[in-house]
Order: structure tokens, then sequence, then C-alpha cells
């Protein structure tokens, strides 16, 4: 009998631990960015228009906390509403397009050629469909964004099962809906992550981006560019801090959520 | 030989035509295996050796002809999961462990968990592998997957087990290693295999009978009866008789190709060895 390592174990100590470790260099290449921005302000005398210095990035932050906190959970919301949404009719879309091939073959240029079109050049339209002060018209946008890639890569992945793995579940006198919900879906899992990874991005440019044109005073978006308009440019690079922080936060939720029920995946084990 | 109820598979008469490309794979096939028996099939690649496996198990639907398998028809023996399926690849569903991989035509039986662990239990120790539930496919070298493979394909003790290559992707001492193995087992559960190899030595080893198949078109250029002592041990390949059945096999497979393609050079050796 060949001889297999054990499974990667480890106290959770050690593996936060070693995690910490891995992280030292990017956390040093952050610190040293922020510190050299703030002496290139500070001794090329930059002007606030064009940079403010992270300092009174941060000063702002902490003033404007109210306002920006407010403003965070308003775009946010819809950016998840939009992700929800879109996602959901992409996966149902695409599992309708896998079980009945034809029609999938037939749709599949539209859906890809979609994917190549600035979508977002459609706010102005979704804001006067649903309302430029509404929700509802930035979640269309996000949910429209997230809609084609997530579909793509849920198809991709419901279709590209190696023929023998539905040979051996035919084998087992398994009929179409049980080879869907036994091999087609979980061999779809890695594939629908990878959309949803891409997705939380997108969905919050769509709110963002949806807000830029027309938006009630709360949004993050209308808060970017207000202050630009009105030269607060402190104000206008923290509302954009905001909005990274809660795109990288949504992305490494999606990036836990994958590691829970993709446990078995070895892209998802570090060691 | 006659087409009786009692056989394990019943061949009659069977033709496969491609549609696309319109190549005539497989050509008037007639074969019977018993029940107990282990049968190889053999032939050069697109001899239609793998095309026949699948005809039998119903995964392929015939041209031509009638399958038969346990007495009924392929399709009915396929719906009753009469038959366990191995293929060169181990197949096992990533998102699964071991166990899981193992337990799932159980699952889809419908058997109860408790039963089906007490099997998996007894799975795993046939296939030596105890130890290695929770382990997931990547995390096995390629021996033990096939391995898992095979259990998978016991577990829900089909009467018949069909076997596409199962050991062509594995290194020569793991194979043989695998070979002394199935051979163990099939003893152990009295099964019926059909197995298909590209390997004379394998066959003979392994086999009861060898049907040696010819290409384009698939037919059966001939059968081997292997007079070998059972059981079968390392020692079988020191056996005299041993050497005699892979020439027979080799040369059945020379005459099919001769058939094939009788302008070639290797005619007069055929004919020099026909003389012998």
């Amino acid at each position: 009998m060949s001889v297999v390592a054990p499974l990667p174990r480890g106290t959770l100590g050690a593996r936060v631990g070693r995690g910490a470790v891995d992280w030292i260099p990017a956390a040093a290449v952050l610190v040293l960015g922020i510190l050299a921005w703030e002496g290139i302000v500070r001794g090329l005398d930059i002007q606030r228009f064009l940079l403010p210095a992270p300092s009174a990035i941060i000063d702002t932050l902490w003033e404007q906390r109210e306002l920006l906190q407010a403003a965070g959970i308003y775009t946010f919301s819809e950016a998840l509403g939009g992700f929800a949404i879109g996602c959901t009719l992409a996966v149902l879309a695409a599992i309708v397009l896998a079980r009945f091939r034809s029609f999938g073959r037939a749709l599949m240029p539209f859906a890809i050629a979609a994917n190549a079109v600035p979508i977002i050049a459609f706010a102005p339209i979704t804001n006067q469909w649903f309302g430029p002060l509404e929700k509802t018209s930035k979640m269309a946008i996000a949910a429209i964004l997230v809609f084609f890639p997530v579909m793509v890569n849920t198809l991709r992945g419901l279709t590209s099962v190696r023929p023998p793995q539905i040979e051996l579940m035919r084998s087992y006198a398994a009929g179409e809906v049980e080879i869907f919900r036994r091999v087609r879906i979980p061999n779809s899992l890695p594939y629908v992550f990878s959309a949803l990874k891409v997705a939380t991005v997108l969905a919050m440019i769509g709110a963002v981006v949806g807000e830029y044109f027309l938006s009630s005073q709360e949004a993050l978006g209308f808060q970017i560019r207000n202050s630009a308009a009105l030269f607060q440019f402190e104000l206008a690079w923290a509302a954009i801090t905001v909005a990274s922080v809660l795109g990288i936060l949504f992305y490494l939720a999606v990036v836990l959520v994958e590691r829970l029920t993709m446990s078995w995946h070895p892209s998802t084990r570090a060691d | 030989m006659s087409t009786t109820a009692s056989s394990a598979v019943s061949v009659t008469d069977l033709s496969k035509r491609f549609e696309r490309g319109d190549v005539l794979a497989l050509d008037r096939i007639d074969l019977e295996v018993q029940p107990g028996e282990f049968v190889s099939l053999i032939g050069p690649s697109g001899c239609g050796k793998s095309t026949l496996l699948r005809i039998i198990g119903d995964l392929i639907r015939p041209s031509e002809g009638d399958v038969l398998v346990n007495g009924k028809s392929a399709h009915q023996a396929r719906l009753d999961r009469d038959y366990g399926i191995v293929f060169q690849d181990a197949v096992l569903y990533d998102w699964r462990t071991v166990v899981k991989n193992i337990a799932l035509p159980l699952e889809m039986a419908g058997w109860d968990k408790q039963r089906r662990e007490a099997r998996v239990r007894e799975m795993l120790e046939l296939v030596e592998l105890s130890g290695f539930e929770k382990h997931h496919p990547w995390q096995l070298s390629g021996g033990m997957q096939q391995r898992v493979s095979i259990a998978r394909a016991l577990s829900f003790s089909p009467a018949l087990l069909l076997m596409d290559e199962p050991f062509g992707a594995l290194d020569e001492m793991t194979r043989e290693r695998m070979n002394n193995e199935l051979l163990r087992i099939w003893q152990e559960t009295r099964s019926t295999v059909v197995f298909v190899t590209h390997s004379i030595a394998e066959s003979v080893f392994l086999s009861t009978r060898v049907v040696v198949m010819s290409a384009r078109p698939g037919r059966i250029a001939g059968i081997v009866e292997i007079d070998l002592p059972q059981p079968r041990s390392p020692e079988t390949r020191e056996h005299p008789r041993f050497a005699e059945h892979i020439t027979q096999v080799r040369r059945l497979l020379r005459k099919g190709h001769a058939l094939d393609a009788p302008e070639e050079d290797e005619t007069p050796l055929y004919v020099a060895e026909e003389g012998l």
C-alpha cells in the first residue's frame, strides 16, 4: 500500500499564526504605501484637489462618520439587493439552459455578446424605469451587471461534466433530475463561486455608478460626486474609501462561504 | 453456443454503426458469458471493445442485434442496477469523500444509513483502504482511486462487473498488484466479470476466456480458453501454459490484423506461424 500524507491538520492557532506570517509582506507594502503617499503630498506640497493626504482623509472619515456610515449602508444594501436578484436569476437561467440544451445553444451567442456590452451605459435608463430616487433602480443595474457572468459561468459548470461521470450515474439507473442534483450542481460550484466573487465587485460598481447619475442624497455615489463638485475632496476620498472597504468585505464574505461549502476542493486548502 | 436464460451476458448478431463518420464499429458480434466467468475483451484500439462493453451496460444503444443481461434486456438490467461498472479513469466525485463515493450507488438504491455504513466498511476492508474513509479523491494515489472505484462498483453486490481498461493508466507494478486483488475479489464475490484490456499478459492472467477482436469493423477474431489453474497467483505467470496462451492470443490478434489489412508485410510471418 502506498504511503499517503495524512489529512492536513494543525491547531487553529498554528494555522492563524502561519496565515499572519504570510500576510506580513502585504501589510508592510500597505503601510509603506500610505506613508509614501503622505510624504509625497507634504513634501511636494500637492494641491488638495489633486490628491489629499491620507491623514486628511482619515480625519474626514472620523468627522463625517455618521454621514458616511448611513451612505455606506444605503449603497451596500443596493449592491447586495442587486447581487441577490441578479445571481438568483442567473443561476435559474443557467439551470434551464443546461436542461434544455438546444434552447441554450440558441441563446448562448446573445448571452456572450451581452457580456461584452458596457451594461453600465444603461444606468440612466434603469434610473428612469425604476425611479432615480429609488433603491430599486440601482439594484436593477447591479443585477443586470452580475447576471451575464454568473449565468455563463454557471452554465459552463453545469455542462462541463466529464462523460464517464454521467455514464456512471446512468449505470445506477439515474434520471436527468438525479444527475443534475448529484453531479451537475456540485460540479458547477467552483465555477459559480468564481463568478460570485466577480459579481460582488460588479454589484458595487453598479450601485455606485448608478448613483452618480441621479440618486437619493443618502447614497455613497451621490456623496462622492457631490463633494468632488463642491471641492470637498477629502470627503469624496473618504466616501471612496468606504465604498472600497465595503467592496472588499463583500468579496471576502463570498470567499468565506466558498471555503465553507467547498471544503472538499483542493483550491480551498491553503496547505 | 445458444442463447440461454442462464447466461450472464448474451450478445446476438450485434452491430453498431456510428452515424458520425459512418463507421461500422461492431459487425455481427455473438458472445455468451456464463455466470462466474471472467471474460476479457482484447483488441487493437478502434476494435470496438469499449463500445461493446457500453452496449452491454445499456450506455450506448446497438444499431442491430440483441443483448440480454441476466436473461433480461440490457435496458431493463440497467434500470434494475444489475451491473457495476469501472472505467479507465476512476471517475470519483471530487466533492464526495471515499466513504461517500462508495456509498453513492447504495444511496441511490435507497439503503438506509446504518446498512450503508456497514456495507461501506466491508468494502473498504475488501479493497484494503480502511483508514482512508474521510479522504477526498485528490488525496489518493491513482491505484487507491481505482480501488475506491472498484469498491463502489461492488458495493451493491451486482452479479456482473463491467470493467473498461480499469488498470490502463497505472504503472506496471501497481497494475500487477491490482490484478491480484481483483482476482481475490472475484473469487470472494463469485461475480461475473467482463474486462476490456489492451494488455495480452493481463488478459491471460486474469481470464477464464479471452475474446480477441479485430478492428474496422470490430469483429471477434477468435476466443481463447485459458486453461490455467485457479486460484491464480504471481506464480501463474511462470506456468508453462501462460506463455502458450500469450502466443495464442497474440496470433489471433495478428490474424485479425492481417485479415484487416492483407497487403501489409506481416502476412508472410502469419503464414509461417500458421504452419507451426
